[in-house]
Protein backbone atom coordinates (compact mmCIF):
# COMPACT_ATOMS: atom_id res chain seq x y z
CA UNK A 1 0.00 0.00 0.00
CA UNK A 2 2.79 2.36 1.02
CA UNK A 3 4.74 1.35 -2.08
CA UNK A 4 1.67 2.16 -4.18
CA UNK A 5 1.31 5.60 -2.62
CA UNK A 6 4.99 6.36 -3.14
CA UNK A 7 5.66 4.68 -6.50
CA UNK A 8 2.57 5.66 -8.49
CA UNK A 9 3.22 9.43 -8.26
CA UNK A 10 6.76 8.75 -9.50
CA UNK A 11 5.43 7.44 -12.82
CA UNK A 12 6.08 9.92 -15.64
CA UNK A 13 2.40 10.26 -16.56
CA UNK A 14 1.14 10.75 -13.00
CA UNK A 15 0.46 14.48 -13.22
CA UNK A 16 -1.69 13.94 -16.31
CA UNK A 17 -3.52 10.97 -14.77
CA UNK A 18 -4.03 12.99 -11.60
CA UNK A 19 -5.56 15.82 -13.62
CA UNK A 20 -7.84 13.44 -15.48
CA UNK A 21 -8.99 11.18 -12.66
CA UNK A 22 -8.48 13.02 -9.35
CA UNK A 23 -9.29 16.61 -10.11
CA UNK A 24 -10.58 18.10 -6.86
CA UNK A 25 -12.21 21.13 -8.47
CA UNK A 26 -14.25 18.92 -10.81
CA UNK A 27 -15.01 16.52 -7.97
CA UNK A 28 -16.60 19.33 -5.95
CA UNK A 29 -18.42 20.69 -8.99
CA UNK A 30 -20.02 17.40 -10.06
CA UNK A 31 -20.72 15.53 -6.82
CA UNK A 32 -23.99 17.30 -5.86
CA UNK A 33 -25.59 16.48 -9.22
CA UNK A 34 -24.22 12.91 -9.03
CA UNK A 35 -25.80 12.43 -5.60
CA UNK A 36 -29.12 13.60 -7.01
CA UNK A 37 -28.82 11.09 -9.86
CA UNK A 38 -27.91 8.40 -7.33
CA UNK A 39 -31.34 8.79 -5.73
CA UNK A 40 -32.77 7.31 -8.92
CA UNK A 41 -30.54 4.23 -8.48
CA UNK A 42 -31.71 3.88 -4.90
CA UNK A 43 -35.36 4.20 -5.96
CA UNK A 44 -35.05 1.57 -8.71
CA UNK A 45 -33.24 -0.69 -6.26
CA UNK A 46 -35.90 -0.16 -3.60
CA UNK A 47 -38.80 -1.19 -5.81
CA UNK A 48 -36.92 -4.02 -7.56
CA UNK A 49 -35.65 -5.81 -4.46
CA UNK A 50 -39.02 -6.90 -3.00
CA UNK A 51 -40.26 -8.00 -6.45
CA UNK A 52 -37.12 -10.07 -6.89
CA UNK A 53 -37.59 -11.71 -3.49
CA UNK A 54 -41.21 -12.67 -4.23
CA UNK A 55 -40.67 -13.91 -7.79
CA UNK A 56 -37.44 -15.69 -6.84
CA UNK A 57 -39.28 -17.57 -4.11
CA UNK A 58 -42.13 -18.54 -6.47
CA UNK A 59 -39.66 -19.87 -9.06
CA UNK A 60 -37.75 -21.79 -6.38
CA UNK A 61 -41.02 -23.39 -5.25
CA UNK A 62 -41.90 -24.23 -8.87
CA UNK A 63 -38.63 -26.02 -9.27
CA UNK A 64 -39.19 -27.94 -6.05
CA UNK A 65 -42.68 -29.37 -6.65
CA UNK A 66 -42.83 -33.15 -6.39
CA UNK A 67 -46.28 -34.08 -7.62
CA UNK A 68 -46.10 -35.61 -11.13
CA UNK A 69 -49.23 -33.71 -12.17
CA UNK A 70 -47.37 -30.43 -11.60
CA UNK A 71 -44.49 -31.44 -13.85
CA UNK A 72 -45.14 -28.49 -16.26
CA UNK A 73 -44.52 -26.13 -13.36
CA UNK A 74 -41.14 -27.73 -12.76
CA UNK A 75 -40.33 -27.51 -16.46
CA UNK A 76 -41.25 -23.82 -16.39
CA UNK A 77 -39.07 -23.16 -13.38
CA UNK A 78 -36.08 -24.90 -14.94
CA UNK A 79 -36.51 -23.14 -18.30
CA UNK A 80 -36.90 -19.75 -16.59
CA UNK A 81 -33.71 -20.16 -14.60
CA UNK A 82 -31.78 -21.51 -17.59
CA UNK A 83 -32.76 -18.60 -19.80
CA UNK A 84 -32.50 -15.64 -17.46
CA UNK A 85 -29.42 -16.84 -15.64
CA UNK A 86 -27.71 -17.60 -18.93
CA UNK A 87 -28.27 -14.27 -20.72
CA UNK A 88 -26.15 -11.23 -19.74
CA UNK A 89 -28.19 -8.64 -17.81
CA UNK A 90 -27.42 -5.90 -20.31
CA UNK A 91 -28.88 -7.95 -23.18
CA UNK A 92 -32.07 -8.60 -21.23
CA UNK A 93 -32.29 -4.86 -20.51
CA UNK A 94 -31.87 -3.99 -24.20
CA UNK A 95 -34.32 -6.64 -25.41
CA UNK A 96 -37.04 -5.85 -22.88
CA UNK A 97 -36.34 -2.14 -22.48
CA UNK A 98 -36.55 -1.36 -26.19
CA UNK A 99 -38.35 -4.45 -27.51
CA UNK A 100 -41.55 -4.47 -25.48
CA UNK A 101 -42.25 -0.71 -25.70
CA UNK A 102 -41.53 -1.07 -29.42
CA UNK A 103 -44.64 -3.24 -29.72
CA UNK A 104 -46.65 -0.03 -29.58
CA UNK A 105 -47.62 0.40 -25.93
CA UNK A 106 -49.12 3.82 -25.15
CA UNK A 107 -47.52 6.14 -22.65
CA UNK A 108 -46.84 5.89 -19.76
CA UNK A 109 -46.81 2.08 -20.13
CA UNK A 110 -43.78 2.14 -22.44
CA UNK A 111 -41.61 3.90 -19.85
CA UNK A 112 -38.01 2.70 -19.74
CA UNK A 113 -38.26 2.74 -15.94
CA UNK A 114 -40.98 0.08 -15.98
CA UNK A 115 -39.41 -2.24 -18.53
CA UNK A 116 -35.89 -1.73 -17.26
CA UNK A 117 -37.12 -2.78 -13.83
CA UNK A 118 -38.84 -5.82 -15.37
CA UNK A 119 -35.57 -6.83 -17.00
CA UNK A 120 -33.64 -6.53 -13.74
CA UNK A 121 -36.31 -8.43 -11.82
CA UNK A 122 -36.41 -11.26 -14.37
CA UNK A 123 -32.65 -11.75 -14.29
CA UNK A 124 -32.11 -11.38 -10.58
CA UNK A 125 -35.06 -13.53 -9.56
CA UNK A 126 -33.48 -16.39 -11.55
CA UNK A 127 -30.32 -16.11 -9.43
CA UNK A 128 -32.24 -15.69 -6.20
CA UNK A 129 -34.45 -18.69 -7.09
CA UNK A 130 -31.38 -20.90 -7.37
CA UNK A 131 -30.04 -19.65 -4.06
CA UNK A 132 -33.38 -20.30 -2.35
CA UNK A 133 -33.61 -23.74 -3.94
CA UNK A 134 -30.18 -24.67 -2.61
CA UNK A 135 -31.41 -23.50 0.80
CA UNK A 136 -34.56 -25.63 0.56
CA UNK A 137 -32.56 -28.67 -0.52
CA UNK A 138 -30.12 -28.20 2.33
CA UNK A 139 -32.91 -28.96 4.84
CA UNK A 140 -32.75 -32.68 5.56
CA UNK A 141 -35.69 -34.63 4.03
CA UNK A 142 -36.36 -36.19 7.42
CA UNK A 143 -37.72 -32.84 8.59
CA UNK A 144 -40.35 -32.89 5.88
CA UNK A 145 -41.20 -36.50 6.69
CA UNK A 146 -41.47 -35.68 10.38
CA UNK A 147 -43.72 -32.71 9.71
CA UNK A 148 -46.03 -34.82 7.55
CA UNK A 149 -46.10 -37.55 10.21
CA UNK A 150 -47.25 -34.91 12.67
CA UNK A 151 -50.22 -34.29 10.41
CA UNK A 152 -49.09 -31.16 8.57
CA UNK A 153 -50.10 -30.95 4.95
CA UNK A 154 -47.37 -30.87 2.32
CA UNK A 155 -47.98 -27.15 1.97
CA UNK A 156 -47.84 -26.37 5.67
CA UNK A 157 -44.67 -28.44 6.03
CA UNK A 158 -43.05 -26.22 3.42
CA UNK A 159 -44.51 -23.03 4.88
CA UNK A 160 -43.87 -23.58 8.59
CA UNK A 161 -41.00 -26.07 8.76
CA UNK A 162 -38.76 -25.96 5.72
CA UNK A 163 -38.89 -22.37 4.39
CA UNK A 164 -38.15 -20.59 7.70
CA UNK A 165 -34.95 -22.59 8.09
CA UNK A 166 -34.03 -22.51 4.38
CA UNK A 167 -34.40 -18.77 4.00
CA UNK A 168 -32.36 -18.08 7.12
CA UNK A 169 -29.60 -20.31 5.82
CA UNK A 170 -29.22 -18.41 2.52
CA UNK A 171 -29.47 -14.86 3.87
CA UNK A 172 -25.73 -14.19 3.41
CA UNK A 173 -25.78 -15.47 -0.19
CA UNK A 174 -28.80 -13.29 -0.91
CA UNK A 175 -27.07 -10.27 0.62
CA UNK A 176 -24.39 -10.85 -1.99
CA UNK A 177 -26.99 -10.72 -4.74
CA UNK A 178 -28.42 -7.51 -3.32
CA UNK A 179 -25.04 -5.83 -3.35
CA UNK A 180 -24.61 -6.92 -6.97
CA UNK A 181 -28.08 -5.54 -7.74
CA UNK A 182 -27.17 -2.14 -6.29
CA UNK A 183 -24.46 -1.89 -8.92
CA UNK A 184 -26.37 -3.43 -11.81
CA UNK A 185 -29.14 -0.86 -11.44
CA UNK A 186 -26.70 1.45 -13.21
CA UNK A 187 -27.06 -0.69 -16.35
CA UNK A 188 -30.57 0.71 -16.86
CA UNK A 189 -28.88 3.85 -18.13
CA UNK A 190 -28.45 2.19 -21.55
CA UNK A 191 -32.17 2.53 -22.22
CA UNK A 192 -32.48 6.17 -21.21
CA UNK A 193 -32.80 6.92 -17.47
CA UNK A 194 -30.17 9.40 -16.33
CA UNK A 195 -28.88 7.71 -13.20
CA UNK A 196 -25.49 8.22 -11.59
CA UNK A 197 -23.34 6.31 -14.09
CA UNK A 198 -24.93 8.14 -17.04
CA UNK A 199 -24.68 11.49 -15.29
CA UNK A 200 -21.00 10.80 -14.65
CA UNK A 201 -20.63 9.89 -18.33
CA UNK A 202 -22.25 13.18 -19.33
CA UNK A 203 -19.84 15.11 -17.12
CA UNK A 204 -16.96 13.04 -18.50
CA UNK A 205 -17.69 13.99 -22.07
CA UNK A 206 -18.51 17.63 -21.31
CA UNK A 207 -15.39 18.16 -19.23
CA UNK A 208 -13.16 15.57 -20.94
CA UNK A 209 -12.26 14.38 -17.47
CA UNK A 210 -12.76 11.06 -15.72
CA UNK A 211 -13.02 12.46 -12.17
CA UNK A 212 -16.87 12.17 -12.15
CA UNK A 213 -16.45 8.40 -12.53
CA UNK A 214 -14.20 8.35 -9.48
CA UNK A 215 -16.80 10.40 -7.61
CA UNK A 216 -19.54 7.96 -8.69
CA UNK A 217 -17.40 5.04 -7.52
CA UNK A 218 -17.00 6.73 -4.12
CA UNK A 219 -20.76 7.21 -3.84
CA UNK A 220 -21.39 3.54 -4.71
CA UNK A 221 -18.84 2.44 -2.12
CA UNK A 222 -20.56 4.53 0.53
CA UNK A 223 -23.58 2.28 0.07
CA UNK A 224 -22.04 -1.09 -0.78
CA UNK A 225 -19.34 -1.18 1.90
CA UNK A 226 -21.81 -1.00 4.81
CA UNK A 227 -23.94 -3.61 3.02
CA UNK A 228 -20.93 -5.90 2.56
CA UNK A 229 -19.95 -5.51 6.22
CA UNK A 230 -23.49 -6.39 7.23
CA UNK A 231 -23.38 -9.52 5.05
CA UNK A 232 -20.08 -10.48 6.69
CA UNK A 233 -21.63 -9.99 10.10
CA UNK A 234 -24.56 -12.23 9.20
CA UNK A 235 -22.23 -14.91 7.86
CA UNK A 236 -20.07 -14.82 11.01
CA UNK A 237 -23.09 -15.05 13.22
CA UNK A 238 -24.33 -18.05 11.30
CA UNK A 239 -20.97 -19.79 11.57
CA UNK A 240 -20.96 -19.21 15.33
CA UNK A 241 -24.44 -20.64 15.70
CA UNK A 242 -23.47 -23.77 13.75
CA UNK A 243 -20.24 -24.49 15.59
CA UNK B 1 38.85 6.21 -57.17
CA UNK B 2 37.02 3.07 -56.17
CA UNK B 3 36.50 4.46 -52.73
CA UNK B 4 34.98 7.73 -53.93
CA UNK B 5 32.69 5.78 -56.26
CA UNK B 6 31.42 3.63 -53.43
CA UNK B 7 30.84 6.74 -51.35
CA UNK B 8 28.89 8.29 -54.20
CA UNK B 9 26.82 5.12 -54.52
CA UNK B 10 26.23 5.06 -50.80
CA UNK B 11 25.11 8.67 -50.63
CA UNK B 12 22.95 8.14 -53.69
CA UNK B 13 21.36 5.12 -52.02
CA UNK B 14 20.78 7.01 -48.81
CA UNK B 15 19.22 9.89 -50.71
CA UNK B 16 16.89 7.49 -52.48
CA UNK B 17 15.93 5.94 -49.15
CA UNK B 18 15.45 9.32 -47.60
CA UNK B 19 13.20 10.51 -50.36
CA UNK B 20 10.94 7.47 -50.02
CA UNK B 21 10.86 7.60 -46.22
CA UNK B 22 10.23 11.34 -46.06
CA UNK B 23 7.47 11.78 -48.56
CA UNK B 24 5.93 14.35 -46.20
CA UNK B 25 6.44 18.08 -46.72
CA UNK B 26 8.80 20.10 -44.58
CA UNK B 27 6.29 20.82 -41.83
CA UNK B 28 5.20 17.28 -41.03
CA UNK B 29 8.57 15.55 -41.51
CA UNK B 30 9.44 13.49 -38.46
CA UNK B 31 6.31 14.53 -36.56
CA UNK B 32 4.13 11.54 -37.41
CA UNK B 33 4.00 8.27 -35.46
CA UNK B 34 5.73 6.43 -38.30
CA UNK B 35 7.97 8.40 -40.63
CA UNK B 36 6.44 8.71 -44.06
CA UNK B 37 3.02 7.44 -42.95
CA UNK B 38 0.08 9.46 -41.67
CA UNK B 39 -2.06 7.48 -39.23
CA UNK B 40 -5.64 8.74 -39.06
CA UNK B 41 -8.26 7.38 -36.66
CA UNK B 42 -12.01 7.26 -37.11
CA UNK B 43 -14.94 5.72 -35.24
CA UNK B 44 -15.75 2.05 -35.07
CA UNK B 45 -18.01 1.79 -36.96
CA UNK B 46 -17.82 5.08 -38.87
CA UNK B 47 -21.17 6.33 -40.11
CA UNK B 48 -22.67 7.79 -43.28
CA UNK B 49 -22.34 10.60 -44.37
CA UNK B 50 -18.97 11.00 -42.65
CA UNK B 51 -17.56 7.75 -43.99
CA UNK B 52 -19.49 5.81 -46.61
CA UNK B 53 -19.94 2.06 -45.99
CA UNK B 54 -17.53 2.15 -43.01
CA UNK B 55 -14.62 2.11 -45.50
CA UNK B 56 -12.50 5.23 -44.93
CA UNK B 57 -9.80 3.79 -47.26
CA UNK B 58 -12.13 4.50 -50.18
CA UNK B 59 -12.03 8.25 -49.46
CA UNK B 60 -15.80 8.49 -49.75
CA UNK B 61 -17.84 10.43 -47.22
CA UNK B 62 -17.11 13.87 -45.81
CA UNK B 63 -14.50 13.02 -43.19
CA UNK B 64 -12.74 10.44 -45.34
CA UNK B 65 -12.53 12.92 -48.21
CA UNK B 66 -11.29 15.72 -45.94
CA UNK B 67 -8.73 13.35 -44.43
CA UNK B 68 -7.25 12.47 -47.83
CA UNK B 69 -7.28 16.10 -48.97
CA UNK B 70 -5.53 17.11 -45.74
CA UNK B 71 -2.98 14.34 -46.21
CA UNK B 72 -2.30 15.50 -49.76
CA UNK B 73 -1.73 19.09 -48.58
CA UNK B 74 0.64 17.78 -45.92
CA UNK B 75 2.60 15.81 -48.49
CA UNK B 76 1.27 12.29 -47.98
CA UNK B 77 -0.10 10.53 -51.04
CA UNK B 78 -3.00 8.11 -50.81
CA UNK B 79 -0.75 5.10 -50.17
CA UNK B 80 0.95 6.80 -47.22
CA UNK B 81 -2.29 7.15 -45.25
CA UNK B 82 -3.01 4.45 -42.68
CA UNK B 83 -6.41 4.17 -40.96
CA UNK B 84 -7.06 3.01 -37.43
CA UNK B 85 -10.17 2.92 -35.20
CA UNK B 86 -10.75 4.29 -31.73
CA UNK B 87 -13.67 4.81 -29.39
CA UNK B 88 -14.50 8.24 -27.98
CA UNK B 89 -12.95 7.35 -24.61
CA UNK B 90 -9.71 6.14 -26.16
CA UNK B 91 -9.39 9.42 -28.01
CA UNK B 92 -9.66 11.64 -24.92
CA UNK B 93 -7.88 9.53 -22.31
CA UNK B 94 -4.50 10.78 -21.13
CA UNK B 95 -1.28 9.26 -22.46
CA UNK B 96 0.22 8.32 -25.79
CA UNK B 97 -2.07 7.93 -28.82
CA UNK B 98 -1.86 5.38 -31.60
CA UNK B 99 -2.99 7.91 -34.21
CA UNK B 100 -1.61 11.16 -35.62
CA UNK B 101 -5.05 12.71 -35.65
CA UNK B 102 -8.57 11.47 -35.05
CA UNK B 103 -11.64 12.53 -37.02
CA UNK B 104 -15.03 11.38 -35.74
CA UNK B 105 -17.17 14.50 -35.44
CA UNK B 106 -15.51 15.72 -32.25
CA UNK B 107 -17.13 18.99 -31.23
CA UNK B 108 -14.53 21.45 -30.07
CA UNK B 109 -15.09 22.49 -26.43
CA UNK B 110 -12.91 24.40 -24.04
CA UNK B 111 -12.92 21.67 -21.42
CA UNK B 112 -11.97 18.97 -23.88
CA UNK B 113 -9.22 21.23 -25.18
CA UNK B 114 -7.51 21.05 -21.78
CA UNK B 115 -6.87 17.33 -22.22
CA UNK B 116 -6.24 16.94 -25.94
CA UNK B 117 -5.38 19.27 -28.83
CA UNK B 118 -7.93 20.18 -31.47
CA UNK B 119 -7.12 21.13 -35.03
CA UNK B 120 -8.84 24.16 -36.53
CA UNK B 121 -12.50 23.32 -37.23
CA UNK B 122 -13.16 21.55 -40.53
CA UNK B 123 -16.94 21.78 -40.26
CA UNK B 124 -19.53 23.95 -38.47
CA UNK B 125 -22.87 22.32 -38.13
CA UNK B 126 -26.40 23.49 -37.60
CA UNK B 127 -28.51 21.52 -35.11
CA UNK B 128 -31.66 19.83 -36.37
CA UNK B 129 -34.64 18.33 -34.54
CA UNK B 130 -35.61 14.77 -35.38
CA UNK B 131 -39.21 13.75 -34.65
CA UNK B 132 -41.68 11.16 -35.89
CA UNK B 133 -43.70 12.08 -38.98
CA UNK B 134 -46.77 11.29 -36.86
CA UNK B 135 -46.04 14.25 -34.55
CA UNK B 136 -45.87 16.66 -37.50
CA UNK B 137 -49.12 15.27 -38.86
CA UNK B 138 -50.65 15.81 -35.41
CA UNK B 139 -49.88 19.51 -35.78
CA UNK B 140 -46.45 19.95 -34.17
CA UNK B 141 -45.02 23.25 -35.45
CA UNK B 142 -41.34 24.20 -35.66
CA UNK B 143 -41.68 26.81 -32.90
CA UNK B 144 -39.57 27.01 -29.78
CA UNK B 145 -42.60 27.17 -27.46
CA UNK B 146 -43.98 23.92 -28.87
CA UNK B 147 -40.67 22.12 -28.27
CA UNK B 148 -40.68 22.63 -24.50
CA UNK B 149 -43.42 20.10 -23.81
CA UNK B 150 -41.84 17.29 -25.82
CA UNK B 151 -39.98 14.41 -24.22
CA UNK B 152 -36.39 14.85 -25.40
CA UNK B 153 -33.66 12.31 -26.00
CA UNK B 154 -29.99 12.82 -26.80
CA UNK B 155 -26.69 11.01 -27.04
CA UNK B 156 -25.01 11.47 -23.67
CA UNK B 157 -21.50 12.02 -25.01
CA UNK B 158 -22.33 14.83 -27.45
CA UNK B 159 -22.83 18.57 -27.03
CA UNK B 160 -26.45 18.08 -28.14
CA UNK B 161 -27.37 17.70 -24.46
CA UNK B 162 -26.20 21.17 -23.34
CA UNK B 163 -27.85 22.52 -26.50
CA UNK B 164 -31.19 20.97 -25.54
CA UNK B 165 -30.91 22.26 -21.97
CA UNK B 166 -29.76 25.74 -23.00
CA UNK B 167 -31.83 26.36 -26.13
CA UNK B 168 -35.08 24.52 -25.49
CA UNK B 169 -35.22 24.12 -21.69
CA UNK B 170 -37.67 21.17 -21.84
CA UNK B 171 -40.27 20.72 -19.11
CA UNK B 172 -39.19 17.16 -18.26
CA UNK B 173 -35.63 15.82 -17.99
CA UNK B 174 -34.31 14.36 -21.27
CA UNK B 175 -33.49 10.67 -21.55
CA UNK B 176 -29.88 9.92 -22.52
CA UNK B 177 -28.38 7.13 -24.61
CA UNK B 178 -25.02 5.70 -25.58
CA UNK B 179 -25.22 6.27 -29.32
CA UNK B 180 -27.47 7.45 -32.13
CA UNK B 181 -28.75 3.91 -32.77
CA UNK B 182 -30.20 3.74 -29.25
CA UNK B 183 -31.80 7.18 -29.55
CA UNK B 184 -33.40 6.02 -32.79
CA UNK B 185 -34.63 2.84 -31.09
CA UNK B 186 -36.18 4.85 -28.23
CA UNK B 187 -37.91 7.09 -30.76
CA UNK B 188 -39.31 4.08 -32.61
CA UNK B 189 -40.55 2.74 -29.26
CA UNK B 190 -42.24 6.12 -28.69
CA UNK B 191 -40.32 6.65 -25.46
CA UNK B 192 -39.10 10.04 -26.68
CA UNK B 193 -40.75 12.60 -28.97
CA UNK B 194 -37.76 14.49 -30.26
CA UNK B 195 -33.99 14.40 -30.39
CA UNK B 196 -31.39 16.97 -31.32
CA UNK B 197 -28.55 16.07 -33.69
CA UNK B 198 -26.20 17.90 -35.96
CA UNK B 199 -27.87 18.32 -39.32
CA UNK B 200 -26.04 15.62 -41.33
CA UNK B 201 -26.64 12.97 -38.65
CA UNK B 202 -30.30 13.97 -38.37
CA UNK B 203 -30.72 13.72 -42.15
CA UNK B 204 -29.22 10.26 -42.16
CA UNK B 205 -31.33 9.06 -39.22
CA UNK B 206 -34.59 10.33 -40.66
CA UNK B 207 -33.86 8.84 -44.08
CA UNK B 208 -32.38 5.48 -43.16
CA UNK B 209 -32.71 4.50 -39.50
CA UNK B 210 -36.00 5.76 -38.07
CA UNK B 211 -39.04 4.51 -39.96
CA UNK B 212 -41.45 7.41 -40.24
CA UNK B 213 -38.84 9.83 -38.97
CA UNK B 214 -38.79 13.44 -40.15
CA UNK B 215 -36.87 16.64 -39.52
CA UNK B 216 -39.05 19.17 -37.73
CA UNK B 217 -36.62 22.01 -38.31
CA UNK B 218 -33.16 23.35 -37.72
CA UNK B 219 -31.72 26.04 -35.50
CA UNK B 220 -30.12 28.85 -37.50
CA UNK B 221 -26.44 29.34 -36.82
CA UNK B 222 -27.01 32.68 -35.01
CA UNK B 223 -29.64 31.07 -32.78
CA UNK B 224 -27.24 28.43 -31.58
CA UNK B 225 -25.08 29.98 -28.91
CA UNK B 226 -21.91 28.58 -30.40
CA UNK B 227 -22.50 26.51 -33.50
CA UNK B 228 -21.02 23.06 -33.10
CA UNK B 229 -17.61 22.94 -34.73
CA UNK B 230 -15.87 19.70 -35.54
CA UNK B 231 -12.10 19.43 -35.17
CA UNK B 232 -9.63 16.61 -35.44
CA UNK B 233 -8.17 15.44 -32.11
CA UNK B 234 -4.42 15.25 -31.60
CA UNK B 235 -2.50 14.20 -28.51
CA UNK B 236 -1.91 17.18 -26.17
CA UNK B 237 1.10 19.15 -27.42
CA UNK B 238 1.48 17.22 -30.68
CA UNK B 239 3.73 19.33 -32.96
CA UNK B 240 1.81 18.06 -35.99
CA UNK B 241 -1.07 20.39 -35.04
CA UNK B 242 0.42 23.40 -36.84
CA UNK B 243 0.80 21.34 -40.03
CA UNK B 244 -2.84 20.16 -39.89
CA UNK B 245 -4.00 23.73 -39.21
CA UNK B 246 -1.90 25.11 -42.07
CA UNK B 247 -3.27 22.50 -44.46
CA UNK B 248 -6.85 23.25 -43.32
CA UNK B 249 -6.32 26.99 -43.77
CA UNK B 250 -5.04 26.32 -47.28
CA UNK B 251 -8.10 24.17 -48.06
CA UNK B 252 -10.44 26.87 -46.76
CA UNK B 253 -8.66 29.54 -48.80
CA UNK B 254 -8.68 27.65 -52.09
CA UNK B 255 -12.29 26.51 -51.62
CA UNK B 256 -11.54 22.80 -51.71
CA UNK B 257 -12.99 22.25 -48.21
CA UNK B 258 -16.26 23.92 -49.22
CA UNK B 259 -16.32 21.76 -52.34
CA UNK B 260 -15.96 18.57 -50.32
CA UNK B 261 -18.69 19.75 -47.96
CA UNK B 262 -21.01 20.45 -50.88
CA UNK B 263 -20.26 17.07 -52.38
CA UNK B 264 -20.81 14.94 -49.27
CA UNK B 265 -23.07 17.07 -47.04
CA UNK B 266 -25.33 18.66 -49.64
CA UNK B 267 -27.41 21.62 -48.68
CA UNK B 268 -30.22 20.23 -46.60
CA UNK B 269 -33.18 21.49 -48.52
CA UNK B 270 -36.64 21.54 -47.06
CA UNK B 271 -35.71 21.68 -43.39
CA UNK B 272 -37.42 24.82 -42.01
CA UNK B 273 -35.86 27.17 -39.50
CA UNK B 274 -37.24 26.99 -35.96
CA UNK B 275 -38.88 30.25 -34.91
Amino acid sequence: MLALVILVPMAPGWSRVKDSFFNWEIFVRTTPRLLEAFLLDVAIFAWSAPLIAVIGLLIALCRGVRSPSLFPLRMFGAAYVDIFRGVPVILVIYLIGFGIPGLGLPRPWNSPYIWGTVALVLTYSAYVAEILRSGIESIHPSQRSAAICLGLSERDAMRYVILPQAIRRVVPANMNMFIALQKDVALLSVIGPVEILRQAGVFKSLLANFTPYVAAAAIFLALTIPATRYADYLMNRQRNVRS
Amino acid sequence: MLKSLSIALLTGGMLAMASSAYAANACSTGKTLTDGTLTIATGNPAYYPWVIDDKPEAGKGFEAAVAYALAAKMGFDKGAVKWTRTSFDEAIQPGAKDFDFNMQQFSITEDRDKVVDFSAPYYSSAMAVLVLMKSIEDGLKPELSALKDLKWGAVATTTALPAVMGLIKPASDPLLYDDTANVAEAMKANQIDAALFDLPTALYLSAVVVDGGALLGQFPADRTDKPDQFGAILAEGNPLKECVDAALAEMKADGSLAKIEAEWLQEATGVPLIK
